[in-house]
């Protein structure tokens, strides 16, 4: 067993970027903040890409894949058994996750180097970037559920931060404000889940619980055998773990905070809320997978059916969208419906490989979204048009991507949407048809961005004062594109499987031909609509007719929200509770307050300061005194 | 001789006392204070008097310490009319509520 305790460094090292940037960037590092934050993810992605270098070798060299716990510090015990501890696990899923987590945040780093260039703030860019990194890599490691936990509110921390940099903006500080209450909503369901399971399971760690879980166990009896609304706990914990999961991969319908938090700087969308955070739902429920699959059916057929309508919701509603980065935001949540819904039919190693190449390809669409934005400085597609002559690199990148998204053979997505596409085939047929429309409504909605960005004519003179950006900016776009070509070819199957055995890898054969035909449908229909300009587009709206403009409103689901919390909760809920708080809460210190003001007004005349008054006051004393000495002693 | 009974002489006393005593409240200029101060002395030298003419008129106690009172009387007008004059001279005025440069 190889020795793997240097592990810890990989998400310290961004960590201590963080903390070097936090405290001194912004004063005496101003230049070399860049450098400094990139050189502390460079060599997280080194450890990661050896690590993964040995971790796979040993898996070949013993036939399986263990999970191995190099670190593990316990942290806070609550009782003998029951601790939180800061351990680190290393199992398939998680070394594949550091080696994408780091290698996309390190692309992102340099990448950010060209194009955050001249940002008043960039030191404390690249320390939130650090923070980010840190978290996200901390919470693909974690061996402890509640460990995740810290780690899954740190990236929600990180993304709020990274979401409202531009904080002069008022739309990015909502964004920033909308995308923490979405995902702290869901957070509590995570919360809750935990305690669930932890409760019953009598520990918190990982293994233990699920080999608790899912082995006749006193553990698992008690979770079973309570019950709430007729539901076993087992159910409700997991639900409410895949509610938290479900929050933060912005799932129907938690999602209305991802195409919002598209009002940060693209990089940071191509890092966090394309290839990396967004993930971490998936990521989760393939944490707890064995679980899921333990539990029985019907908590997966709530994954497999959330998961789907999120992928076919939001690709109808990429199709309608005129803002880039809000067309791949969508387009980021139908493809983690996929992955979503590949978990709930029992693809697992096809989750975790859509995960893998999804990673790639939509970064790489983020960041050339982001050469495009830096071109034109508008995020609207009908400024753009015609950039192909300006843009040969980007376009290039842009088209490999695109193919890589609509699942065109040899590319990345194609393998990945293949397994997904069987694994719904085997599970449940109305899915798998849900995914194969979803796949050529994918395929048509990316081209419907590459032909009006890159094809037809162009609006007006852009500029040619910058070509693509520095060599920073290039760079990183051409590293992605080799990944998202080659990462198709990486034998997944082998590696990656929930009990850690390799499985035989699905031949693609015959089964291949309908999504293809559909996607090439789709490109095709793309292309006759958007390839030159013409009135063809706003026809086939106008044919459309309601239903266009109710996906062009997103199915009205922000409205629905606010009609939620401001007609309904604000109303019946918050007035209420701030008419008590006023007048009973606050009315009962009000009144306290009144009566002591009265009371001492009213005698505080008698302290005058008048030798007089208190002459009286003595002599009537007296008085009294007499008086009474009069009446009751004698 | 037909004696005036006690309780008359008393009841004189009393109202000088209580007139004294209204004048000591009521009153702001300090001279009427100190003339209010001198008739509530002189009820109590009435008191005196009375009880030692009336209850023990073979001893001589009471009128001593009357005739004791009014020395005293005279010693605190003396010393009374000496603040007076003091005040009058840093306030201009011998009213008790203009002299409030030390309150609160």
């Amino acid at each position: 067993m190889p020795n793997y305790v240097y592990i810890a460094l990989i998400p310290l090292l961004p960590l201590a970027a963080f903390v070097v940037l936090g405290l001194w960037g912004r004063k005496y590092l101003r230049r070399l903040s860049g450098v400094i934050g990139t050189g502390a993810v460079l060599a997280s992605t080194g450890l990661s890409l050896w690590t993964a270098y040995r971790y796979f070798a040993a898996c070949l060299a013993d036939g399986a894949c263990r999970p191995v716990v190099p670190l593990k510090v316990t942290w806070l015990t609550f009782s003998p058994g029951l601790s939180i501890d800061m351990s680190i696990i290393l199992d398939p899923i998680s070394v594949m996750m550091i080696v994408v987590v780091s290698f996309v945040s390190l692309m992102v780093h340099i990448f950010s180097l060209g194009y955050m260039k001249g940002e008043a703030r960039f030191g404390t860019y690249y320390a939130f970037l650090g923070l980010f990194t840190f978290s996200m890599l901390g919470l693909v490691l974690s061996g402890n559920i509640f460990e995740i936990y810290i780690f899954w509110e740190l990236v929600g921390c990180s993304s709020f931060l990274l979401i409202g940099y531009y904080f002069d903006r008022p739309s990015a500080v909502a964004a920033a404000k909308k995308a923490f209450i979405v995902t702290r909503f869901a957070d509590l369901g995570f919360l809750v889940g935990i305690l669930i399971l932890s409760f019953h399971a009598e520990t918190l760690d990982f293994r233990t619980l699920i080999q608790r879980l899912t082995e006749p166990s006193p553990q698992l009896a008690s979770i079973t055998t309570a019950s709430f609304l007729g539901i076993s706990l087992l159910s409700w914990g997991l639900v409410l773990v895949f509610i938290g999961g479900a929050g933060k991969s912005a799932l129907f319908p938690l999602h209305v905070w991802l195409p919002d938090a598209m009002e940060g700087p693209t990089p940071v969308s191509a890092l966090i809320h394309a290839a990396t955070m967004v993930v971490a739902g998936v990521y989760l429920v393939a944490r707890l997978y064995p679980v899921y699959a333990y539990a029985g059916p019907a908590v997966l057929q709530v994954v497999l059916y959330i998961g789907a309508v999120s992928a076919i919701l939001a690709a109808v509603i990429a199709c309608t969208q005129t803002d880039i980065k809000r067309v791949l935001a969508y387009s980021t949540m139908s493809q983690i419906g996929y992955m979503m819904f590949a978990l709930g039919a029992s693809g697992y190693t096809a989750s975790m490989f859509h995960l893998f190449t999804h990673a790639f390809f939509k970064a790489l669409l983020f960041l050339c979204a982001g050469v495009i934005i830096h071109k034109v400085h508008s995020n609207e597609m009908k400024d753009m048009g015609g950039l192909r002559k300006l843009l040969p690199l980007t376009h290039g990148c842009f088209l490999i991507a695109c193919l890589a998204i609509a699942g065109i053979p040899p590319f990345s997505g194609f393998f990945s949407k293949e397994e997904i596409l069987q694994a719904a085939f085997h599970a449940n047929k109305f899915v798998y048809a849900i995914g194969l429309f979803t796949s050529g409504l994918t395929a048509f909605y990316m081209f419907r961005l590459y032909f009006s960005v890159f094809r037809g004519r162009r609006p007006h003179d852009v500029g040619s004062h910058h070509g693509e950006g520095p060599l920073t900016m290039k760079l990183p776009l051409v590293i992605l594109a080799a990944g998202v070509i080659f990462a198709g070819f990486v034998p997944f199957s082998r590696f990656v499987t929930y009990d850690g055995a390799p499985e035989k890898a699905h031949a693609i054969g015959a089964f291949a031909i309908a999504p293809v035909t559909l996607a090439l449908a789709g490109i095709f229909m793309a292309g006759y609509l958007y390839r030159k300009e013409s009135d063809r587009p706003a026809k086939a709206a106008a044919a459309l007719g309601g239903l266009y403009k109710f996906a062009y409103h997103k199915f009205y689901i922000d409205e629905v929200y606010s009609f939620i919390t401001k007609k309904i909760i604000f109303n019946l809920i918050g007035r209420p509770a701030a008419w008590i708080d006023r007048n009973i809460v606050d009315g009962l210190m009000n009144l306290l307050a009144a009566v002591t003001a009265k009371v001492s007004a009213g005698i505080k005349g008698f302290q005058s300061g008048k030798v007089q008054d208190y002459a009286l006051y003595f002599f009537a004393g007296i008085a009294v005194l007499a008086v009474l000495f009069i009446y009751i002693y004698t | 001789m037909n004696q005036v009974p006690l309780s008359h002489i008393l009841f004189v006393s009393a109202a000088l006392f209580f007139i004294g005593m209204y004048g000591l409240f009521t009153r702001r200029n300090m001279i009427t204070m100190l003339m209010s101060v001198e008739l509530i002395l002189n009820s109590v030298n009435i008191n005196f008097v009375a009880f030692n003419k009336y209850l023990y008129p073979e001893k001589l106690e009471g009128i001593f310490f009357s005739l004791f009172i009014i020395a005293i009387a005279a010693a605190e007008a003396a010393v009374a009319i000496a603040i007076i004059i003091n005040l009058y001279r840093n306030f201009r005025s011998i009213d008790v509520e203009d002299a409030g440069e030390m309150k609160f």
